[in-house]
């Protein structure tokens, strides 16, 4: 494939927390990670999804402005940013994976209709729905 | 009303989280505020400038969208669907249901399960989340406006 998505971003309250977070917990991988004084561009991608990079970045001046930053960041840590959604082979294995280093779930594994979710939130706020692939 | 600090914030969001993840469960201040990590004076005030509304009026609004989900997608009786969703009376859960909802328990249920529906394609959680009531005033305030227009009725405080 060569047309698509390539980079999705998240705006994340820390940037060394958040890849700790993607890395560290979830088994993500680093794609990019580039500085230019205060900017970093940051981002991941899921193991078995090259196409697709996740950018981890922290809103800040000068790509906004200081009061924006900080409503972003409010933003943010209230859990308002859209949902975000991660499918994987077998919730409950993976649920057990995760929450033993330290990912904070917010709904544990439930099964409805046919189908097995739960949610978790990175350090940030934001929202994931882990969903079992469909057979 | 400035601004708050996200780490603050993101620790009130904790205690909203652990409403989501039980709203049938008693939730004092005390409970919530442990949660978060502030004080009980702290809690209350932060946690309506960060949500827009009083913690307790959040678990209504999620216990009511959580009895309006039963209603429609099981066949439960409505007194299991009030013990279930938190209420220690029925009378109480279908007083405060008309107040928030404008119709009883079963009146919804008949509507509801009338209507064709097109959401199975939608996860479950962003569901029930359109449908959570929008509960910018108090029920009692609710209550007493649609009391004016009918000559009056009882005043309640309202309790989960």
């Amino acid at each position: 494939m060569t047309q698509g998505v390539g980079v999705a971003g998240l705006y994340v309250h820390d940037q060394d927390e958040a890849l700790d977070f993607y890395v560290g917990k979830l088994g993500f991988k680093v794609h990019t990670d580039a500085r230019n004084g205060d900017y970093r561009w940051l981002t991941v991608q899921h193991p078995d999804q090259p196409s697709l990079q996740l950018g981890l970045f922290k809103p800040q001046p000068p790509t906004v402005d200081e009061a924006t930053a900080q409503t972003l960041s409010e933003i943010v840590a209230k859990g308002a940013m859209p949902p975000l959604l991660l499918v994987v082979d077998d919730c409950r294995a993976s649920y057990e994976q995760f929450r033993s280093r330290g990912v904070e779930f917010t709904q544990e594994p439930i099964e409805r209709f046919g189908n097995v979710d739960a949610n978790f939130r990175d350090p940030s706020g934001n929202g994931w729905k882990m969903i079992e692939a469909r057979a | 009303m400035g601004s708050q600090d996200p780490r603050l914030l993101r620790r009130l969001l904790r205690a909203k989280d652990r409403m989501d993840a039980a709203s049938h469960e008693e939730w004092p201040v005390s409970r919530l505020a442990s949660v978060s990590g502030v004080s009980e004076a702290h809690f209350a005030r932060s946690f309506k400038h960060a949500f827009g509304l009083p913690p307790h009026r959040y678990l209504l609004t999620r216990r009511i969208e959580r009895a309006k989900a039963l209603l429609r997608d099981t066949d439960l009786a409505v007194t299991e669907i009030a013990f279930q969703t938190g209420w220690n009376s029925l009378g109480t859960f279908g007083r405060i249901f008309r107040d928030i909802t404008g119709e009883s328990p079963s009146e919804l249920r008949a509507r509801e399960q009338r209507g064709p529906h097109q959401l199975e394609e939608v996860p479950h959680c962003f569901v029930s989340a359109a449908h959570r009531p929008d509960l910018n005033i108090a029920v009692s305030e609710k209550r007493r406006r649609a009391a004016e227009g009918n000559g009056g009725g009882p005043d309640e405080k309202e309790v989960p």
